[in-house]
């Protein structure tokens, strides 16, 4: 058995950096001060996000 | 897992097994094998029954259904996804949630050491919460300065009992022994890769206890400091520790990670509980079903087996999830039934690959005694403050524990000793049913030592899992 997670981490990750970019950007003052005046949606969303695309990248088959 | 890799995997992926169970039927004989699929297969049901309590527990948080309704929706879901993926559906959870919970978990870490005022005053804070109960002022902070006695650090745990109990018998027989790491194990495509597979897991073992002990310990200096209004208290007053990390979740995460944080949670506890059934299935079907039962049916007579053993597992484990309910911290289960499978099997196992005088019979009478014995000690001693009955001294509680983790230290160090003498000592008064030559690639002395020369430095396992050692030794130094 060929057990390739390369794939499914990448889109699961891709996924979950986009939605949590667009919560952090759409977020209100109210939620940016229940985490310490930082918005940790924004940044750890564009985390995910590259960890995503660099498992797509190295999922792309090989020539 | 560094001594799994290096001197124990051999065997394992050598001797061509499909299981632990027949692993032991190869070196010891048919009745040892029967024995360990039995005790095994209780385990994984008791194990999958803890996975489904902290499931339907986070559930009763998140959506406020009640207990039971959590059980059986989990339980069915965890029943749809194994019979629609089987092995290969349970080990892509497994790898992706333990993304998911490093991914989701670091932040919260992250914010909450911050809120906390970072190390150094997180340190400080801590310092009231020991001396209020009565403890040395370093005792939340310092992992190793306080386990001189029992009574002076809150686990209630000496150090003698750590080491021999946690440190040597209860991890080693779970790295050693346990199903899941081993049969993973067994699937990779090189005896290279299959030593690899251990060491790799033990990488990010290292940092697990930052994301998990560090947020329990900003808890309860947040806790203390707020009056103990932070954590869920249970019936009698106490903070709920199993709900520490769902309560940071929904404090510091705002709408979006925390959603993440939660599914990862879910996600976590699923993987924990199909694995222990997709084990336990293939224990039953072929361990104990194909072997005593059915021998010779067709392929698709065991698959309807297995789908059946599937249904079954789960039932029970509804069962042992109940059983979980009753104990404080369910870590205080888990580490109670390891103490009566895993420790005797592991003096087992040390001896069957290690010791090529160590008999079937020898085996399976360690086994037994090793497993009796932990079921008379559990009957005999009691943790303090606890009533007889689940939690021991149902025969009659003549030692009294500081703690329950302590007892359960304490009874996996009196199982091993139990299975390691009892082993030596029948196998010494039995014959030999093997030769050396059936042995071969069973026993440490008997098979040739693999050669690993030609490859890069970072594949090679021995090389790496000193490494391993050396940075664990490091990290325990700087939390001393």
């Amino acid at each position: 058995m060929n057990f390739d997670l390369r794939l499914p981490l990448g889109l699961i990750f891709s996924l979950y950096g986009i939605i949590l970019i667009g919560t952090g950007l759409t977020s209100t003052p109210e939620m940016v001060r229940q985490t310490l005046g930082q918005n940790v949606n924004l940044t750890w969303g564009v985390v995910q996000l590259l960890f995503g695309l660099a498992m797509l990248l190295l999922s792309r088959p090989r020539k | 897992m560094v001594f799994l890799a290096i001197f124990m995997m051999p065997f394992y992926y050598g001797s061509k097994a499909r299981s632990v169970p027949e692993y032991l039927k190869l070196r010891f004989d048919e009745k040892t094998r029967g024995f360990n699929a039995i005790s095994f297969a209780a385990m994984t049901i008791f194990s999958s029954g803890i996975s489904l309590h902290a499931l339907a527990k986070l559930l009763e948080t998140l959506v406020h259904w009640n207990y039971w309704t959590c059980i059986a929706v989990s339980a069915l879901i965890v029943l749809v996804y194994i019979f629609l993926g089987g092995l290969t559906s349970a080990i892509y959870n497994e790898v992706l949630q333990f993304f998911m919970i490093v991914m989701g978990f670091a932040p919260l870490v992250y914010l909450a050491l911050q809120d906390a005022g970072g190390w150094t005053v997180l340190k400080e804070k801590l310092v009231p919460v020991a001396t209020s109960q009565g403890y040395a002022a370093g005792t939340w902070s310092q992992s190793w300065a306080h386990l001189g006695n029992p009574i002076e650090n809150p686990m209630g745990v000496g150090w003698f009992g750590m080491v021999m109990g946690l440190g040597f018998v209860l991890s080693f027989g779970y790295w050693c022994t346990d199903f899941l790491v081993v049969q993973r194990a067994m699937a990779a495509d090189s005896m290279s890769a299959a030593r690899r597979t251990p060491l790799i897991a033990a990488i990010p073992k290292m940092l697990f206890p930052a994301l998990v002990i560090l947020p329990g310990m900003v808890a309860i200096a947040l806790h203390q400091e707020s009056g103990g209004h932070l954590l869920p208290t249970t019936a009698d007053g106490t903070p709920d520790f199993n709900m520490v990390i769902p309560t940071l979740l929904a404090k510091y995460l705002p709408t979006g990670l925390l959603g993440i944080g939660f599914t990862a949670l879910m996600a976590s506890f699923m993987s924990g509980m199909a694995g222990n059934v997709t084990a336990f299935n293939t224990v039953w079907t072929y361990d104990i079903y194909q072997s005593y039962f059915a021998p010779n049916k067709t392929d698709s007579h065991y698959l309807w087996m297995g789908r059946f053993a599937t249904v079954f597992g789960i039932v029970v484990s509804i069962g042992a999830a109940f059983l979980a309910s009753q104990f404080n911290n369910i870590m205080d289960m888990l580490q109670l039934v390891f103490g009566f499978v895993n420790a005797p099997l592991f003096a087992t196992f040390l001896l069957g690959m290690f010791w090529r005088r160590a008999t079937g019979h020898g085996a399976f009478l360690g086994l037994i005694g090793g497993t009796t014995a932990a079921a008379v000690f559990h009957g005999l001693a009691l943790a303090k403050g606890c009533m007889p009955g689940i939690k021991g001294g149902w025969l009659k509680p003549i030692f009294s524990f500081q703690s329950e983790m302590g007892q359960n230290f304490w009874m996996a160090i009196v199982a091993w000793s139990a299975c390691f003498g009892l082993t030596i000592l029948v196998s010494l008064c039995t014959r030999r049913t093997k030769s050396d030559a059936e042995l071969q690639g069973l026993v440490y002395s008997l098979t040739p030592k693999p050669q690993s020369k030609d490859e890069a430095w970072y594949k090679r396992p021995v090389l790496v899992g000193v490494l391993v050692m050396v940075a664990v030794i490091i990290l325990n130094l700087l939390f001393l």
